[in-house]
C-alpha cells in the first residue's frame, strides 16, 4: 500500500503531528485505499465494531444498577427491568446484542474462510481474530452468569467443572475459580469483574486486529493482490463508510426486531427462576452461540477427552493459515473448495442443533459425526485440496477482469 | 462469475442483503426450533388468544383490573409477588388503577416496619411504595404449610415458562380426574398439562368462586384468562411501552437506510462512471 | 379498538413504504436520465437528509442512556415518613432521615421564637419572616443541609443560637435563615403537615 505522506496544512497542526501523530492516524484512517470491488460480506467489521462499542456503554449502564451478590443479582437485574428509567430497553439490548454480536462474527469468520483472508500475509489479523473470539467467549459467558438464573448458575457450574478434567491439579483449581465449595456469591462477583474488564481487553486486540488489517490493506472477492492503487481502490471514506454504513442501519433493523419483539426467545426461560442450589434444570443448554462447541465437548465419551477436544476445536483455528496449503485465496476461484466451505457450514449448523439437543441416541452419533468431519476439514481436507485441486483462472486485477490465458493461476503474485 | 463478482457492490444491494438477512436469521431459529421441540412432553397447551400478542399487542385493561382481583382472592394465599409493589398496580401500560385506588389497596394491607425507637418491629398500613405482602416470611414456610412444595413467586412466573400464558392458562384449565390405572401420590392432583400430570396445587378455580367488582360472569375460564393476563403483564410490565418504541423505532431505521441507500448509490456512481 | 388501530397503523407504514419506494424509483430514473448534469442541490439534499436524519437517531439512542441515570420510579416513590413528636422536650431537637437527607424538628422555646420573629429583615442576606418558615410557631421543621454545599450543620451552635454548618463556617439562626458565612440561602424547608398533635407527616 503505497500511500503519500501527509503533512498537515497550518502550522499548529505541523506542529502537533510532529509530536503525536493522530493527524496523519485520522488521515489514513479515512484515505485508506480499499479495494473497491468488497461485497457486502466485508461491512462485518463495522458491525462487529459497532457491537463492541453498544455492548460496553450498555453494560457500563447496567453496571450502574446492577448488584453482584448471590442474594441480589437476581433483583437487581429485575429492579432495572421495571425500575429504572428505560432499563429494560438497555438490558434487553445488552442480552439480545450478544447474541447479534456472535451472529455477526460467525459471519465475518465464515466470510474469512470463504475468501482466504487468513493466508499470507494476513496470518496475524487472523490470529488476532480468533483471541478476540475466544475472549468474546469466555466474556459472553460471564456475562451469562449475572443475572443469577437457574440457567446462569448452572452454566457456570458446568463450565467450571470442565477444568475439573485435569489430572491432578483439577480439583483445586475448580475450588481456585470457585473461591468456595460451590459456585456461589465469590464466584459471582468475580465474573462480574472479568466481564466488566475482557471488552475491553477485546477492544484492545480489536485495535491490534485493525492495525494488522492496516499493514497489508483488505483482500477482496477475488482474492488477488492491488495492481494500481488508484484503480483499483477507493478512499474508505465516504465510500466504504456509507456502504458501511447502511449495512448497519439494516443489521439495526433486525437486531432492533429481536429486542423489540422477541427479547426473550434467543434465551432459556429458566434463566427467570433464581438460581437454586438444590434443583438442577431438566435440561440445560448454554446460549445458542456456544452450542457447537457443547456438542463437541458432549461428542467424546471421556471427561478429560472431551474438554481436551473441545478446545482443540478452537485452537485448531489458529493455525489455519498454514493448514490450508492453496494458493489461491478465494473460493470463487476454487470450485472444490467453495463445496467442502459450505459443507463446513452445514456441519457447524449441525453441530449447533445437536448441542441443543440431549446426547443420547442418534442426536448423539450424527454429534459425533459432525465432530469427526469439523477436524478432518481442517487436518485432512484443507491441507490435501490446496495440492490437489484444479483452481479456475484468476483475472488479472480487480478493475480489469480481462483473462490472459495464458498467465492462468501463475499471474498470483 | 467474475464479471458479476467485479461489479462494485450496489447494483446487488438487494440481492446480497436477502441472502444476508436470511443467513442472519436462520441459524438462531434453527436453535430455537431445536429448544421448542424439547418441550414436547405431554399435551399441546390450551390457546388463548391474548390481546398482549403480536406485533402491537397490548393489555386488556379490564381483564388486568380482575386478574387482580383473582391473585388477591385466590392465589395471593400461598403464592408471593415479591418483585411488584403498589405503585406498579396505577403505573402506564398495567392495571391503571387510579392513585387514590392503589392507595386504599395498599392500605388494606398490614406491612411489618420497623425497628422503631425501642427497636421493636410494628406493623401499619401498606404504602405505595410497598412490594406486595407475602403469604410467608421465608421459603421453609412456605414449604411447611403446602406440603414441602414450594408455591413459586409469581413476579415473573409466566417469562419463567415456555409459551408461559398459555401454559398457566391450561394449567389452571387442565384438572380432572386421573386416567385409569393413573397411579397418583397422597397430597398430589392430576392436571393433564403438567408435565408428569403430578401437581401439588389443588384445582382452586371454580365457577362463580368471586364477585367480579365489575359485574363480569365469574367463569372458570374467565377467572384463568384474567389472571394469566394480570401475571403477564407483572412479568413484563413494559410490554406496552416496548411494542410502542419498537414500531417507531424500525419504522425510523427503515427510512433512515432508504436516504442513506441513496446517497450510497449517489457516492458510488461517481466510481462506477469512471 | 386495538384491531382498527393495528390496520390504521399497517396502512400508515405501508404508505410511507410506498412512498419512500416511489422515491427510490423515481430518484433512480431520473439519475438515469441526467446521469451527465446531475444537480449537486438533489445530492446535497440527500446527504443533508442522511446526516440530519443520523444525528436524530444517535440523538434518540442516547437519550435512555442518558435518563437511565435519573431518580428510577422505586427512588420518586419513596414513602412519606410519619414522625411522632411527643416525646421531643421544649429546645431539643431530633433528626430523622427522609428521602436520604436529615430532618430536624425542633420544640424551640419562647426566647428563640421571640428572637426568630423580633429579627429586622433588613439585616438578613435571605428575607423571610419567621411566621413563613413554620406552621406551628413551636416547631420548626427543616432540611439539616447547609445550603453551601451540602454538609449537615451542627445544633445550638453558632453566633446566633441556631445551627452551624462546621465545614466552611456558615451561621444560622434559631429559624434556620443563613446569617453569616458562605451560605447564600436558609436552610430549606420541606413539605409537611401535622397528622394530630403527636404527629408530623414530611412529604
Amino acid at each position: 500500500m503505497s500511500e503519500e505522506k501527509y503533512i498537515p496544512k497550518s502550522k499548529l497542526g505541523q506542529w502537533f503531528d510532529s509530536r503525536l501523530p493522530l493527524l496523519s492516524l485520522a488521515h489514513h484512517l479515512r484515505d485508506y485505499p480499499t479495494p473497491k470491488n468488497l461485497n457486502y460480506w466485508w461491512t462485518f467489521g463495522a458491525i462487529l465494531t459497532f457491537c463492541l462499542i453498544a455492548q460496553i456503554i450498555t453494560g457500563i449502564v447496567l453496571a450502574m444498577h446492577y448488584v453482584a451478590h448471590a442474594d441480589l443479582a437476581f433483583e437487581s437485574v429485575e429492579h432495572i427491568m421495571r425500575d429504572v428509567n428505560y432499563g429494560w430497553l438497555i438490558r434487553y439490548f445488552h442480552a439480545n446484542g450478544s447474541s447479534m454480536f456472535f451472529l455477526a462474527v460467525y459471519v465475518h469468520i465464515f466470510r474469512g474462510l470463504y475468501y482466504g483472508s487468513y493466508k499470507s500475509p494476513r496470518e496475524m489479523i487472523w490470529i488476532i481474530g480468533m483471541l478476540i473470539y475466544i475472549l468474546m467467549m469466555a466474556t459472553a459467558f460471564m456475562g451469562y452468569v449475572l443475572p443469577w438464573g437457574q440457567m446462569s448458575f448452572w452454566a457456570a457450574t458446568v463450565i467450571t467443572s470442565l477444568f475439573s478434567a485435569i489430572p491432578i491439579v483439577g480439583d483445586s483449581i475448580v475450588g481456585w475459580l470457585w473461591g468456595g465449595y460451590a459456585v456461589g456469591s465469590p464466584t459471582l462477583t468475580r465474573f462480574y469483574s472479568l466481564h466488566y474488564l475482557l471488552p475491553f481487553l477485546i477492544f484492545a486486540l480489536v485495535v491490534l486486529h485493525i492495525w494488522a488489517l492496516h499493514i497489508p490493506g483488505n483482500t477482496n472477492p477475488v482474492g488477488i493482490d492491488i495492481k494500481q492503487p488508484s484503480k483499483d481502490t477507493v478512499p474508505f471514506s465516504p465510500y466504504v463508510a456509507v456502504k458501511d454504513l447502511y449495512a448497519l442501519i439494516i443489521f439495526l433493523i433486525i437486531t432492533a426486531g429481536f429486542v423489540f419483539f422477541a427479547p426473550n426467545i434467543l434465551s432459556h426461560p429458566d434463566n427467570y427462576i433464581k438460581a437454586n442450589q438444590m434443583v438442577t434444570p431438566t435440561h440445560i443448554v448454554p446460549e445458542w452461540y456456544l452450542l457447537p462447541f457443547y456438542a463437541i465437548l458432549r461428542a467424546v465419551p471421556d471427561k478429560l477427552g472431551g474438554v481436551v477436544v473441545m478446545f482443540a476445536s478452537l485452537f485448531i483455528l489458529m493455525f489455519l493459515p498454514w493448514l490450508d496449503t492453496s494458493k489461491v485465496r478465494s473460493a470463487v476461484f476454487r470450485p472444490l473448495y467453495k463445496i467442502f466451505f459450505w459443507v463446513l457450514v452445514i456441519d457447524v449448523i449441525v453441530l449447533g442443533y445437536m448441542g441443543a439437543k440431549p446426547p443420547e441416541g442418534l442426536y448423539l452419533l450424527i454429534g459425533r459425526a459432525a465432530t469427526i468431519y469439523y477436524f478432518a476439514h481442517f487436518i485432512l481436507v484443507m491441507p490435501i485440496l490446496g495440492f490437489k485441486e484444479k483452481t479456475t483462472p484468476l483475472p488479472i486485477s480487480i478493475s480489469d477482469p480481462v483473462l490472459d490465458s495464458d498467465t492462468k493461476t501463475t499471474n498470483y503474485r | 462469475m467474475i464479471q458479476k463478482q467485479l461489479i462494485t457492490g450496489d447494483n446487488f444491494v438487494l440481492k446480497k442483503l436477502k441472502i444476508i438477512i436470511k443467513i442472519l436469521f436462520i441459524y438462531p431459529i434453527i436453535i430455537v426450533s431445536a429448544n421448542n421441540s424439547m418441550a414436547a412432553e405431554g399435551l399441546d397447551l390450551l390457546k388463548n388468544k391474548w390481546s398482549f400478542e403480536g406485533l402491537f399487542g397490548t393489555f386488556d385493561r379490564a381483564s388486568l383490573r380482575r386478574g387482580y382481583q383473582v391473585y388477591n382472592e385466590v392465589c395471593s394465599g400461598c403464592h408471593s409477588m415479591k418483585l411488584l409493589s403498589y405503585r406498579n398496580l396505577s403505573e402506564k401500560g398495567g392495571p391503571e388503577f387510579s392513585r387514590e385506588d392503589s392507595k386504599n389497596i395498599a392500605a388494606s394491607f398490614e406491612v411489618i416496619d420497623g425497628p422503631n425507637s425501642e427497636g421493636e418491629m410494628f406493623t401499619r398500613p401498606g404504602r405505595l411504595s410497598d412490594k406486595f405482602v407475602k403469604p410467608y416470611p421465608n421459603v421453609q414456610a412456605a414449604e411447611a404449610a403446602n406440603g414441602g412444595a414450594y408455591p413459586p413467586d409469581m413476579s415473573v412466573l409466566i417469562k419463567a415458562r415456555k409459551d408461559g400464558a398459555n401454559y398457566i392458562y391450561s394449567i389452571l384449565l387442565g384438572y380432572e380426574d386421573p386416567p385409569e390405572g393413573f397411579e397418583l401420590d397422597e397430597g398430589v392432583y392430576y392436571n393433564k398439562y403438567m408435565p408428569g400430570h403430578n401437581i401439588k396445587m389443588p384445582n382452586v378455580l371454580f365457577d362463580g368462586l368471586l364477585d367480579y367488582a365489575d359485574g363480569t360472569e365469574a367463569t372458570t375460564q374467565q377467572m384463568a384468562k384474567d389472571i394469566t393476563t394480570f401475571l403477564t403483564w407483572a412479568s413484563e410490565p413494559s410490554l406496552e411501552a416496548r411494542h410502542k418504541i419498537g414500531f417507531k423505532v424500525i419504522l425510523y431505521l427503515i427510512i433512515l437506510a432508504f436516504v442513506v441507500h441513496l446517497s450510497l448509490k449517489k457516492l458510488w456512481s461517481r466510481i462506477e462512471s469512471k | 379498538m386495538s384491531i382498527s388501530y393495528t390496520i390504521l397503523v399497517t396502512i400508515i407504514a405501508l404508505l410511507i413504504l410506498f412512498l419512500c419506494l416511489s422515491w427510490v424509483f423515481v430518484s433512480i430514473k431520473v439519475a438515469n436520465k441526467e446521469q451527465k448534469e446531475e444537480t449537486a442541490e438533489r445530492r446535497y439534499f440527500l446527504y443533508t437528509a442522511s446526516y440530519a436524519l443520523g444525528a436524530v437517531a444517535v440523538g434518540a439512542a442516547a437519550w435512555p442512556l442518558i435518563d437511565q441515570m435519573n431518580p428510577d420510579a422505586s427512588v420518586k416513590a419513596l414513602a412519606t415518613t410519619e414522625v411522632d413528636i411527643s416525646s421531643i422536650g421544649l429546645g431539643k431537637t431530633i433528626t430523622v432521615l427522609w428521602r436520604g437527607k436529615p430532618i430536624f424538628i425542633r420544640r424551640r422555646t419562647q426566647e428563640e421564637i421571640s428572637e426568630a420573629q423580633n429579627v429586622n429583615l433588613n439585616e438578613l442576606k435571605d428575607p423571610q419572616k419567621d411566621e413563613d418558615r413554620v406552621k406551628k410557631s413551636e416547631w420548626l421543621v427543616m432540611t439539616g443541609v447547609c445550603t453551601h454545599l451540602g454538609c449537615v450543620p451542627l445544633g445550638n451552635k453558632g453566633d446566633f443560637g441556631g445551627w452551624f454548618c462546621p465545614c466552611h463556617g456558615s451561621h444560622y439562626d434559631t429559624s434556620g435563615r443563613i446569617r453569616k458565612g458562605p451560605a447564600p440561602t436558609n436552610l430549606e424547608i420541606p413539605k409537611y403537615e401535622f397528622v394530630d398533635n403527636n404527629t408530623i407527616k414530611i412529604g
